[in-house]
């Protein structure tokens, strides 16, 4: 059987992105749909077992182009790799799981192929031989039907956690084609990596405990007598209310967010930011702290499974998307959500 | 330095955006810079601050988004473009990446194009890269630090904004720079900027103009766009008459609905 699906294995310096399998399992979906074989993408240096746990996951075969210069993400060499995977196939539909990378290979290898690219899909439907994706727009207010018109083919990113990680099946094995890299001259040179604050990935994650500009309001908190301005006493207290957030999330083995209002004020770093103008997130619970629930705020996680809301204000419009709400002191209830889950959970 | 700033026009993030008869509408709320684009243009003036040189502003769209443009200006850039013909009516990212190469081609030696990482009304984040890609030039996006930039030794420094951390990245100008928030804070337009902007000419490319022979079909269609299905979350309000047992509470209603 030809291949008719293509995916691409996304990795940041030979870890694999969990969804990628996501992707891999969408894969088979629509190579059953359009009749088919998946095969995976896999493009880097010293990756080489990425390839067989894609197969594990459900690809029929992989595409392997490993080369010295291919070691870190750099958008032209792999844009060109991967572009020429695609034209020696008769591929129907393109893959990539939704990160940073992706958004920006799958829209470069689209022009290279002078064909079209829907970004970050919720969900797809196939009949008739083609592929319809739905995918928000409008930051999450209003959802976009598309597909394309042929007859190259369509490439998707799909978003994290938007489809079923399929189970690797242990032995299952298939070809692996090796392919030569496209290289060209990189214009791009990687110098390094700075971490992020460590913890768990916003976009990965299955639980986020999330904080709002509420989360400075402690009356209680008497800021050191050295502080003395006043932004810096509201800054202070915010960060005493984060760390019983993070103490929460760590419990919970969940990742911290925030509200654009929290950062704004200063609060977290801009990479912990929910909401439109941030990450998009959709996890399995999404707990809401001293966050009004701001428009802009509700596009980025109102497409979470189960939202728990803890705020001082009933009138809160949070509470509208809630699935429970608390009316009360964030600072009372949170430390206590942290010891109820710690006893419930044997932690 | 020739700078050149890619900017959109789009409906302000307050605005609630619904579909009517099949057509997205934002009732009366203000058409705005997209935000994401005002990072851009700050950093494009900011460039030009340090290093000296033009900033040009370019939005494609309809005559109205000239608005868009006239922000930009009285921001402080020096020039504005409106590209506007119904060749670009039904455009997807692929025919919109084309209509800007072309006009930062038509610009000419042009050593940096910055655009912000995605518009808040099609969301597709794809305009930059796609740019970089026609031009030949190298794509920088979601860039959250510029470390050094060097005009005559023809190279940026930067750090990109992955998932994982921070990826740091010596590149060859020129280069497409699509930028997140964090790069810096958007100045607000001086009232001098204002005025200046408000009396702007700003010209008008046509597909001719740019030179395109044609603008590339849309590869894509879109059969339909639909508010998202009320979900009905009845708010199940967990009371009690201390922390710790709205805590357990909740915990336990958690656990029930199998949400762990």
């Amino acid at each position: 059987m030809a291949v008719k699906v293509l995916v691409y294995i996304d990795h940041h310096q030979g870890q694999a992105v969990v969804s990628s399998w996501e992707a891999v399992g969408a894969a088979r979906t629509i190579a059953a749909g359009l009749g088919g074989e998946v095969a995976a993408m896999v493009v880097g240096s010293g990756v080489a077992a990425l390839a067989d746990q894609a197969i594990a996951h459900g690809a029929d075969r992989a595409i392997l182009a490993e080369a010295d210069g291919l070691k870190d993400y750099r958008a032209e060499p792999y844009t060109s790799t991967v572009a020429q995977m695609a034209r020696a196939s008769d591929a129907a539909v393109i893959l990539f799981p939704t990160t940073g990378r992706t958004r920006e290979l799958a829209g470069m290898v689209a022009v290279d192929l002078e064909t079209g690219v829907t970004p970050d899909a919720v969900a797809f439907e196939v009949a008739g031989g083609t592929v319809v994706a739905t995918r928000p727009t409008y930051g999450g207010k209003l959802l976009t039907k598309e597909t394309s018109k042929g007859p190259r083919p369509y490439l998707l990113t799909l978003r994290a956690r938007a489809f079923p990680k399929p189970e690797p099946v242990a032995g299952k094995t298939g070809p692996i084609e090796k392919v030569a890299a496209d290289l060209g001259s990189p214009p791009t040179e990687v110098l390094g990596y700075k971490a992020s604050d460590g913890g768990v990935s916003l976009t990965d994650a299955g639980v986020i405990v999330s904080g709002g500009r509420g989360v400075s309001n402690n009356p209680k908190l008497t800021p050191p007598a050295d502080v003395t301005d006043e932004k810096q006493k509201e800054i202070w207290r915010a960060h005493q209310g984060f760390a019983l957030l993070r103490d929460l999330a760590t419990t919970l083995g969940a990742a911290v967010g925030a509200s654009r209002a929290a950062v704004d004020a200063g609060y977290v770093p801009y990479s912990n930011q929910v909401g439109q103008t941030g990450k998009v997130v959709s996890p399995d619970l999404y707990v809401a702290c001293g966050i009004s629930g701001a428009i802009q705020h509700l596009a980025g996680m109102r497409t979470s499974k189960t939202i728990v809301a803890v705020n001082k204000d009933a009138e809160a419009p949070i509470f509208k998307v809630a699935r429970f709400g608390i009316v009360g002191d964030l600072f009372d209830v949170v430390p206590a959500l942290t010891k109820a889950f710690k006893a419930r959970l044997g932690k | 330095m020739n700078i050149v700033v890619c900017v959109k026009q789009t409906p302000d993030t307050a605005a609630t955006v619904t579909v009517q008869d099949g057509r997205v509408t934002w009732g009366d709320a203000p058409l705005v810079l997209n935000p994401w684009d005002e990072f851009a243009v700050e950093q494009a003036l900011r460039t030009k601050e340090a290093h000296g040189g033009k900033v040009t502003a370019v939005c494609l769209g309809a005559e109205t988004a000239k608005e868009a443009l006239k922000q930009a200006l009285a921001m402080g850039c020096d020039a504005a473009i409106l590209i506007s013909d119904p060749a670009f009516d039904g455009a997807d990212s692929l025919a919109v990446s084309a209509g800007l190469a072309a006009a930062i081609r038509k610009v000419g030696e042009v050593d940096l194009a910055f655009f912000g990482r995605q518009a808040v009304d099609s969301d597709t984040g794809l305009t930059g890269p796609q740019v970089a890609r026609r031009l030949g030039w190298p794509s920088l996006s979601l860039v959250a630090a510029v470390r050094a930039l060097d005009p005559a030794g023809k190279s940026i420094e930067v750090e990109r904004m992955l998932e994982e951390g921070r990826q740091q990245v010596r590149s060859q100008l020129p280069a497409v720079v699509s930028v997140v928030k964090e790069l810096n804070e958007p100045r607000y337009p001086s009232f001098m900027g204002i005025r200046k902007a408000s009396k702007a000419e700003i010209p008008v490319w046509t597909a001719a103009d740019l030179g395109l022979a044609s603008v590339p079909p849309a590869a894509l269609a879109w059969p339909e766009v639909i508010s998202p299905p009320k979900v009905d979350t009845k708010c199940e309000m967990i009371t009690g008459d201390t922390p710790d047992q709205i805590a357990e509470k909740l915990v336990s209603r958690l656990l029930e609905e199998k949400v762990l």
